[in-house]
């Protein structure tokens, strides 16, 4: 058994080796792109010819292209991802700077995806076919479809300005009301994808023999579908949790503008506007590699959770 | 579709009605605009940020101009937007899917490394990185992001049925009474793909549709004097407190909108997959 699962695990982590190759690739040349001519990138029109050669030399562009990517990822590889064009800081600080509030409205989103999605799918799926049922599913395709953006505009107008309970935005020092609505905002989406995998796997379940065993026993239906339903029902739950990922990693850049929230979304987005490139693409590639290793991780509580994907996955 | 005497299906026709009408809008913006969307007030009358009125429906933005022009206009570069990428989108997707699924090979090892690495970014993200290659933003900027992002998906959508369908007898069947590749391609394969192309499209529109708004939002899409609902929500935010509409009414345009293509395109996958629909 143990020896399956590493050659597994030795095949999901081989299969990275090509993607990280292409995923660095794309940024290096992204960002040699972008550079361009980086007088003007940095410091307009009419830049002072030394300064201009002294960054030229920085960013080694009188190289030749494969030498500089190689170098480009050594550097990586020693955590060094260049200067910021606006004010010569390390990247690397500038990332490390911004990223716990990215992460901290990050694992705010995904509660409220559980918290809210879960209940939802199992109240639909109890109530099939009910009135309850096509309001609470109608209520996850409007949660899927409405933009992250405006959500959040919404909500602040409604909870922040007209009712005043909540601050309109700001991270209010890392302050906990602060939090709720960009929460409420970035999670939206997945809790209605939540809510739908949830009532559809736990009808899928409800077709299975054992829960009419368990009805014949005479247990009560919330016992049938609790005890016997949901933990049956969990195992893709726990996937599309996983997969969430990928929609918080692009809500993010939407929701921290909405909200003024000092993270990594919004730092893409400033240091785009300002034709930071040096920032932009350390904060591309960390949302890649965040997204890559994430996936990584699903893919294997997946298979340590469900013995019956470790088959198929060694076949 | 459903055959005639059979329940039509729900979800479809009410997406359907909401994209008739938002073509529609967006077809006859210019007649039925109360005003121009880019005339803006003259200094001497008070027009700025003016709630709903029977002059103004959807009362006006902080310099003055008909948010309901707006948003009719809006409505035509969304639409173009979400519908001019995804043709592009299936037309490179579905051939170089056809051929890699059909011949294999390197061609097909080379597609799957490539959509491995642009699906290894999330999307918004990498459509970010790629527009600050370009030296200004602009609509064109994100046509161009769009389907560079978008192709590889649908190729792996036809890809994958190209594999499916090419084991099955009836392809077989012609390949060894020597019909030519490309005739058996376009008569026998790509026929049967349509499907799966069909749905994976249609959603695709709503998420050009999303895409374009968020980015001009960031305002790294659309700029002045192009009318986009995200810039219009950018513009609108500044002004939420003292003028909700100006934020509210774009957003609802785009909600209702993109809402409308994913019930179309739900309904699609529920009639021509029902492996995967939702009961």
């Amino acid at each position: 058994m143990t020896g399956e699962l590493g050659r597994i695990l030795a095949g999901r982590v081989g299969a990275l080796v090509p993607v990280l190759f292409g995923v660095t690739l794309l940024v290096w040349a992204m960002s040699a792109l972008a550079l361009g001519d980086p007088a003007r990138a940095s410091m307009g029109q009419r830049a002072d010819p030394a300064a201009v050669e002294r960054i030229r030399r920085e960013l080694e562009l009188d190289r030749p292209a494969p030498v500089r990517y190689v170098r480009w990822v050594g550097r990586l590889v020693r955590g060094d991802l260049g200067r910021s064009l606006r004010d010569r800081r390390p990247v690397t600080a500038v990332i490390a700077e911004r990223l716990p509030a990215t992460v901290r409205l990050a694992v705010a989103a995904t509660l409220v995806s559980i918290a809210v999605g879960v209940p939802v799918g199992v109240v639909a799926a109890a109530r099939r076919r009910s009135l309850l049922d096509h309001a609470l599913m109608a209520g996850a395709v409007l949660g899927i479809s409405t933009p992250v953006f405006w959500l959040g505009m919404m909500l602040s107008l409604v909870f922040a300005v007209w009712l005043g309970w909540l601050p309109v935005s700001g991270y209010g020092g890392g302050d906990w009301l602060h939090l709720i609505l960009p929460a409420l905002t970035l999670g939206a989406l997945h809790t209605g994808v939540v809510a739908r995998m949830t009532r559809a796997s736990l009808l899928e379940v409800a077709r299975q023999e054992f829960l009419q065993t368990a009805r014949a026993k005479g247990l009560s239906e919330f016992t049938v579908v609790m005890k016997h339903a949901f933990r049956n029902a969990a195992i893709p739950v726990v996937t599309v949790i996983g997969l969430g990922l990928g929609n918080l990693l692009v809500g993010a850049p939407l929701t921290e503008t909405v909200f003024a929230w000092p993270g990594l979304g919004r730092l893409l987005v400033v240091s785009v506007d300002q034709r930071d490139v040096p920032v932009a693409m350390g904060v591309v590639l960390v949302f890649a590699l965040v997204y890559v290793l994430g996936s990584l991780l699903v893919d294997l509580v997946y298979l340590a959770v469900d013995p019956r994907t470790r088959h198929a996955a060694a076949r | 579709m459903p055959p005639p005497g059979s329940r039509v299906h729900r979800g479809l026709a009410a997406g359907a009605a909401l994209l008739a009408v938002f073509a529609l809008a967006a077809v006859l913006a210019p007649w039925l605009a109360p005003h121009d969307p880019l005339a803006v007030a003259d200094a001497s009358t008070p027009v700025a940020l003016q709630p709903p009125s029977a002059h103004h429906p959807l009362g006006t933005d902080a310099l003055g101009r008909d948010i309901l022009a707006r948003v009719l206009f809006g409505g035509r570069v969304s639409l173009a937007v979400g519908v001019g990428v995804e043709l592009v989108v299936v037309a490179l997707g579905s051939v170089i899917g056809l051929l890699a699924g059909y011949y294999g090979g390197a061609l097909d090892a080379t597609l799957m490394r490539l959509t491995d690495v642009v699906m290894a970014f999330p999307s918004l993200v990498l459509a970010i990185g790629l527009i600050a290659v370009f030296e200004a933003p602009g609509l064109a900027n994100v046509f161009v992001v769009l389907i560079l992002l978008g192709w590889t998906t649908m190729a792996r959508v036809v890809r994958g049925t190209v594999l499916t369908l090419k084991s099955l007898d009836y392809v077989q069947a012609a390949r060894a009474l020597g019909v030519r590749d490309r005739t058996i391609l376009l008569r026998h394969v790509l026929p049967n793909a349509l499907g799966p192309l069909l749905v994976a499209a249609t959603l695709g529109v709503g998420g050009n549709m999303v895409a374009e708004a968020g980015l001009s939002f960031l305002g790294l899409g659309s700029q002045p004097p192009t009318i986009s609902w995200g810039a219009m929500l950018a513009d609108g935010q500044s002004d939420l407190m003292t003028a909700p509409w100006a934020a509210v009414f774009p957003g609802l345009a785009l909600l209702l909108a993109v809402l409308g293509v994913n019930l179309v395109g739900d309904g699609l996958r529920d009639l021509l997959d029902p492996r995967t629909s939702g009961e």
